[in-house]
């Protein structure tokens, strides 16, 4: 691409090497010396413990190992992954044998369900819509062993489907989102294009339709789970539209609408599956749909070492308390909670039904 | 709606989603201006990913929360990057392997190895905690209050430094001795070795400027996007910059533009879903976009890229 003739003159008019430093590997042998060094120094650190106050149940009669496989999301995805984890920890607690493999893609599913037939767990859930089709492959395949899933819905006797009414929730926090915004401008940001988050995309337009309809509401699908990077864009171009309220249902993506909305004043954030204040602070977390994924997982479990084990659907709602807003919800007036409260009994009574948006 | 507000806002997005692309390709730039492939560009920014957010997070811990441990991060990163280049180095310098194979080999290693490591780190799990800090953004006073343009007066202090990273870059290849026989080595390394200049030792510095410069970019992606690593954090951008390298014909400001472009492909994204396009189009149109783009550009617009003559090819002493 240069004329090599023209480089050759300039070349012989600087004259070879005689500027360049000789000590390079001194400095690359100081540079090795100062990294190990700080790697040392990460390798004493300990983490100080920061887990909420925990639970206690009944001890277990019986033994019992319950595995669980999470999607692309790990068991630190601050979404319903960890919250499935948080359920097998608490029943850790009371005396069961508990573990997780954490997925890296869509081909890990099978091969990682198998990990805990073949190695003789007694029950193994597979955390999220996306594993349905490994659940069902695994589950024909091992009529002896058993089987749980979140959110898919998997016909076969030795698999318990759970599944939540996240709409009735995502109502909720649309009621919420409605009277809190000033700007009359709220987002939603979606994972992937999927039938459960589509149930949390038609719930909380129907919560927000309901205090006010003429309320704009910008939607957006990132087409991930995992990439913050794309949350972070979606919410930062709706800030800059003059959003002030975006729920996120997109799991680990919502770390980035979250990490966008901390460089901002004057805008909120509702999480999803967990309380998400406890991770990104009151400041920006106006409230979170619960999805009490772990007690789901718990319940199951706790059920299935107490030979109560029965395949089927589960679905759980307002109703169950299966969703839900968190018990304490500092940014929310108690103008608003009353309203949410009144809507929560309408919908608990049938007086309201939230469309799931899918058939 | 304002289109100068619209156009502000995408110009600032572009920015934050460019700034790690252009680190990591102009790293690539010096290592293919002496002569040696780098399709390592990925792992290497894997591994930056991983020390930025690993040192960042327990520098943070032990510091009691800090706003200098990120920049502690940043700087681990670049030294990790400069060590684990040197692999790729030896193999296609000292042994004259196969470039490419051995770019591949250690984009294997760097995930294989940053997963291994967070395990070991945060008790079994394959993906760090949150970041509690990172970095915030520069803003120019009074400018960056006003609502319309206010955007441009604001930036994350990774993008300054990837401006002046372009402009060193520049200065080094074609104003400094250092740069011309970089050059020199990657056209025709017999010609300069007869001319004094240390073929190896040339192309042992670029291979390990262009390791602490991609480096650089993984750990902006942790410290200003994701705040955590994960398996997924860095998933083809290293690619994407070895595209923008191209595009931008090995020149250090065309580069720069070229990953420009492709984060305003991200970044459109964004843009055109929620100013309702997806009423019309599926959805899914809009997150092929950035790849269509890239293939249109590289396939129809760019013309005639000629890399440096002697890129891929291993030198021996005394060959012709």
């Amino acid at each position: 691409m240069e004329n090599n003739d023209k480089l050759l003159v300039r070349l012989k008019k600087e004259g070879g090497f005689k500027n360049m430093k000789k000590n390079f590997m001194l400095k690359s042998l100081i540079l090795i010396l100062v990294f190990s060094m700080a790697l040392i120094g990460c390798a004493q650190e300990s983490e100080p413990g920061e887990k909420p106050e925990e639970p206690t149940d009944e001890p277990l009669e019986n033994e019992v190992k319950v595995g669980m496989v999470t999607d692309v999301g790990g068991v630190n995805d601050n979404s319903f992954n960890q919250s499935a984890w948080e359920g097998l920890e608490r029943l850790k607690r009371a005396g069961g044998d508990v573990n997780y493999i954490e997925s890296q893609g869509e081909g890990d599913f099978e091969p990682n369900l198998n990990e805990f037939v073949n190695g003789g767990w007694d029950l193994t859930w597979g955390i999220g819509f996306l594993m349905g089709d490994a659940i069902k492959a695994i589950a024909e395949q091992n009529p002896e062993s058993n089987f749980g899933i979140i959110d898919a819905v998997v016909d076969a006797p030795n698999v318990v489907s759970t599944v939540f009414k996240e709409h009735e929730g995502s109502y909720l926090v649309g009621v919420v989102a409605a009277m809190t915004t000033k700007s009359n401008k709220i987002g939603f940001v979606g994972g992937m294009d999927i039938p459960v988050i589509k149930k949390f995309e038609t719930g909380f337009l129907e919560g927000v339709k309901a205090v006010n309809p003429d309320i704009d509401v910008k939607v957006e699908y990132t087409g991930s789970f995992t990439d913050a990077g794309l949350g972070k864009a979606s919410a930062a171009t709706m800030y800059d539209n003059g959003v002030d309220v975006i729920f996120h249902a997109a799991g680990g993506v919502g770390d980035g609408v979250f990490g966008e909305a901390s460089e901002r004043s004057g805008v909120w954030v509702i999480g999803v599956d967990k309380d998400q204040s406890i991770t990104f602070g009151d400041e920006i977390t106006l409230t979170s749909m619960m999805k009490y994924v772990d007690e789901a997982v718990y319940q199951v479990s706790r059920d299935y070492a107490e030979g109560n084990f029965k395949g089927g659907i589960r679905e759980l709602g307002l109703a169950e308390n299966g969703v839900g807003l968190p018990d304490e919800n500092p940014n929310i007036s108690e103008e608003v909670m009353n309203a949410v409260n009144e809507y929560k009994e309408k919908i608990i009574n049938g007086e309201i039904v939230v469309p799931s948006g899918i058939e | 709606m304002d289109w100068l507000k619209i156009f502000v806002d995408l110009t600032h997005n572009t920015i934050v989603f460019s700034t790690a692309l252009v680190f990591a390709a102009i790293g690539g730039m010096f290592s293919e201006r002496s002569g040696v492939v780098n399709i390592a560009l990925e792992g290497l920014m894997i591994i930056g990913a991983f020390t930025g957010a690993v040192v960042t997070f327990f520098v943070d811990q032990s510091l009691g929360g800090s706003p200098i441990s990120p920049w502690i991060g940043f700087i681990s990163a670049i030294v990790a990057g400069i060590i684990f280049s040197l692999p790729h180095a030896v193999a296609s310098i000292r042994y004259q392997a196969d470039q490419v194979v051995s770019g591949i080999a250690l984009n294997f290693l760097a995930i294989g190895v940053a997963i291994y490591f967070t395990k070991v780190l945060f008790d079994g799990s394959a993906q760090t905690k949150t970041l509690k800090a990172s970095f915030d953004k520069w803003e120019i006073p009074f400018l960056a209050d006003q609502s319309t343009i206010g955007a441009l007066f604001k930036a994350y202090p990774t993008s300054v430094i990837m401006i002046l990273v372009v402009v060193i870059s520049y200065v080094v290849l074609f104003k400094t001795p250092f740069g011309l026989r970089l050059r020199a080595v990657g056209e025709h390394p017999r010609a300069a070795d007869t001319m004094g200049i240390n073929v190896f030792r040339t192309r042992y510095i670029a291979v390990m400027i262009s390791g602490a410069l991609a480096a650089m970019g993984g750990a902006t992606i942790v410290l200003t996007t994701t705040n955590n690593f994960t398996h997924s954090t860095i998933s083809g951008q290293g690619f994407i910059a070895l595209a923008a390298l191209i595009f931008g014909k090995w020149h250090p400001t065309k580069t720069m533009f070229a990953a420009l472009f492709f984060g305003m492909a991200t970044a459109l994204r964004s843009v055109l879903q929620q100013f309702g396009i997806t009423d019309y189009i599926p959805v899914d149109f809009i997150f092929i976009l950035p790849y269509v783009l890239t293939i249109l550009v590289l396939a129809g617009l760019i013309g005639r890229a000629d890399a440096p003559s002697a890129l891929g090819r291993p030198y021996e002493l005394g060959s012709r």
